[in-house]
């Protein structure tokens, strides 16, 4: 068992014909994930790693099944192919692009949740099922099968704590990365909220960073309806304000988001963050075993 | 991207707001000039990328051109939290009877752009949040409509009642929204709108700051980017598509992905080290970015030693080992380097550096660990 996807979920590539695309249609294909279709607009009738290319979106769900789509499309087009996979019935879209302007993810949010579409990112490196399937960038390398959730706004930062769970020995259940924008389609909690259903999903590590107010809303979601230990990291602490630290969304404004009021109002819901990366396995073996 | 005042105030303006008049001066004697043309008390503002202008001396009201000419001449002299004042805005003081506040910005929680109005104009706005947030009004802004003039009435004519103030505070309100839209903008905000004895209402201050991801579609505003006001090394690493910071520690940080480089920012304090900055190289395996990163860090004189943390997912370790050897072969490294590489091409990466003056460290709290004691003064 797993969240959001599994080793059987058909998924269109949008933007395959670009350099990015195609590099990780080839590791997506290598790691299992069925890759059912391309879309690039003007390529149809071709093929990329012996994927059928279409030239819209909705062509390729009609003809291939494809349920899930993930975009590697450049930023200025990238909000229009999320709307096109949501108006095209893909009921999870997976959206990597970096550097889509900010109202342009305001007009979407509203299209793909009203058509009952799921968004996870922008600005995000997807998510992986280990020994199942990814989506996204996410190295197949770094984890291992097991019953640990991992749900983070960064991509080297998860790879790093996967990296330090994998290395004791502690497998992942799902990895999700849900972006560095300020806004973005798929916040923590929606994320908690599906691991906690999980029956494959026994323990959860959240790595959040400065900017914004959705480690708090975590912490009040955890405090009310959770029931799994969650364990967490926090980036940032060392931020200078009003500065944005590389991601988007992470800035400290005024008095908000700051990397101390995200630990207090986690460790007030009963989460225990780690001071350090590595020491989010000893935390996590505090609370679970 | 943050923009100055006196180009905030014009693109307002653009969009039929209600912004007196305004000259941009470099000089003293431009000041007195502008002064002169208007020929009546003038305030003289400081136009710099800083809040609390104020506070800092910076805004100050002359009676004459005289007295512009010498108000100038002392703020062109200023430095606001650090930046020196290049130019000041001159504008035709203005008597108040009110002062408001009108702004614009995302509401990351609610998924929405919202309007705030509070009559309590022309102090700090998250002061108000924090002392008495209801006074400060807030209507979402429809994402696809945007505001319409019935919800902008509501605020305004709430406040004010069904005056000609209030109609015109309303329509300061549509047209604030309209600019925030076209520009691609994360914040508009007039603070403070004013009220006159004669009952017009004017814009006197103007903030937009612009949606770095929007500029490749408003060429216009991107041409609006003050080159002198942003760090040299911080242009220079922007214009190498490398996301740098600097700080004011001497361990100097190179990692790839801003979540990792701010945790490693973080794990320098944590084991008693002073972070020298923010560098993130990107997902991207260029060496080219590496020798660049290096070349900015070195101009750095507080640094004493540098780290990397690379973990290769579409990094490449074995670039950026072959962008290290590359910059170090063109200059000699004059402070102590400690590299981690892992993931992708990790085992290459590191055969690559054996037989060089370069540390290298396998564990992130290892690295840390040894630029510290390096930049103390002991072997890396």
């Amino acid at each position: 068992m797993s969240i959001l996807i599994d080793r059987d979920t058909r998924v269109v590539v949008q933007g395959i014909t670009g350099r990015d695309g195609g590099f990780h249609t080839r590791q997506m294909l290598d790691y299992g994930t069925r890759i059912v279709a391309g879309v690039t607009p003007g390529k149809g009738g071709s093929q990329v790693h012996g994927v059928p290319v279409f030239d819209t979106v909705d062509e390729a769900v009609r003809k291939t099944g494809a349920t899930a789509s993930v975009i590697y499309v450049p930023p200025l087009l990238a909000a229009d192919a999320i709307c096109e996979a949501a108006a095209a019935g893909a009921t999870f879209i997976v959206a990597i692009t970096e550097g889509i302007p900010v109202q342009d993810v305001l007009r979407t949010l509203p299209f793909v949740r009203e058509r009952g579409a799921r968004l996870l990112g922008p600005n995000c490196p997807g998510l992986i099922v280990p020994a199942q399937s990814k989506i996204g960038i996410l190295p197949g390398s770094i984890v291992t099968p097991g019953p640990i959730g991992l749900v983070s706004r960064s991509g080297t930062l998860t790879y790093e704590v996967c990296a330090q769970l994998t290395g004791a020995g502690i497998g992942q259940s799902t990895c999700v990365g849900i972006g560095g924008d300020p806004l973005i389609g798929s916040r923590f909690i929606d994320v908690l909220r599906l691991f906690e259903a999980d029956p494959a999903t026994e323990a959860v590590v959240m790595i959040g960073e400065i900017g914004g107010s959705d480690e708090e809303e975590a912490a009040a979601f955890v405090r009310s309806s959770m029931h799994k230990p969650v364990v967490s990291f926090i980036a940032g602490r060392t931020a200078p304000p009003g500065r944005r630290m590389g991601h988007a969304g992470a800035i400290v404004s005024g008095a908000s988001g700051t990397a101390a009021d995200k630990v207090a109002a986690l460790e007030a819901a009963g989460v225990r963050v780690a001071a350090t990366p590595s020491g989010v396995v000893g935390e996590l073996r505090a609370v679970w075993h | 991207m943050d923009i100055h005042e006196y180009q905030a105030r014009d693109l307002l303006r653009s969009f039929g707001l209600p912004v007196p008049e305004h000259v941009v001066a470099s000089t003293p004697d431009e000041a007195e000039a502008a002064a002169r043309r208007f020929a009546r008390p003038v305030v003289v503002k400081a136009q710099v990328h800083a809040g609390g202008r104020g506070k800092a001396g910076g805004v100050k009201l002359a009676k004459d051109a005289a007295a512009a000419r010498q108000v100038a001449a002392t703020i062109l002299d200023l430095h606001i939290k650090g930046l020196p004042v290049r130019k000041v805005l001159v504008a035709p003081a203005t008597d108040i009877r009110q002062e408001i506040y009108v702004g614009i910005t995302l509401d990351r929680r609610s998924e929405r752009a919202v309007l705030m109005v509070s009559a309590e104009g022309g102090i700090d706005i998250e002061e108000v949040a924090a002392r008495a947030p209801e006074k400060i009004i807030r209507e979402p802004l429809d994402p696809v409509r945007g505001l319409a003039p019935y919800q902008a009435r509501r605020v305004a004519l709430g406040l004010f009642g069904g005056s000609p103030i209030g109609l015109r505070v309303a329509s300061v309100c549509t047209q604030l929204a309209t600019a925030f839209t076209r520009l691609d903008a994360t914040l508009v905000e007039i603070n403070p709108l004013v009220i006159t004895p004669d009952d017009q209402v004017l814009a006197l201050d103007a903030k937009i700051n612009l949606d770095d991801n929007g500029l490749d579609r408003h060429a216009d505003l991107a041409a609006l980017r003050d080159l002198d006001a942003e760090d040299p090394r911080e242009r220079r690493a922007r214009e190498k598509s490398l996301s740098y910071i600097q700080l004011e520690g001497d361990v100097a940080c190179v990692v790839n992905g801003a979540g990792l480089a701010m945790a490693t920012m973080d794990l320098v304090q944590h084991y008693g080290g002073r972070p020298a900055n923010f560098l993130d190289i990107g997902g991207s395996s260029n060496p080219d970015k590496v020798t660049t990163a290096l070349d900015i860090i070195q101009a750095d004189p507080n640094v004493r030693s540098i780290l990397f943390n690379i973990f290769g997912g579409i990094t490449r370790c074995d670039d950026v080992a072959r962008g290290i050897l590359t910059a170090i072969e063109k200059s000699p490294p004059r402070l102590p380097i400690v590299v981690r590489l892992v993931g992708t091409n990790d085992v290459e990466a590191r055969r690559m550096l054996e037989g060089t003056p370069l540390a290298t460290a396998v564990g992130m709290d290892e690295v840390v660990q040894k630029a510290i004691a390096a930049a103390r003064g002991g072997a890396a």
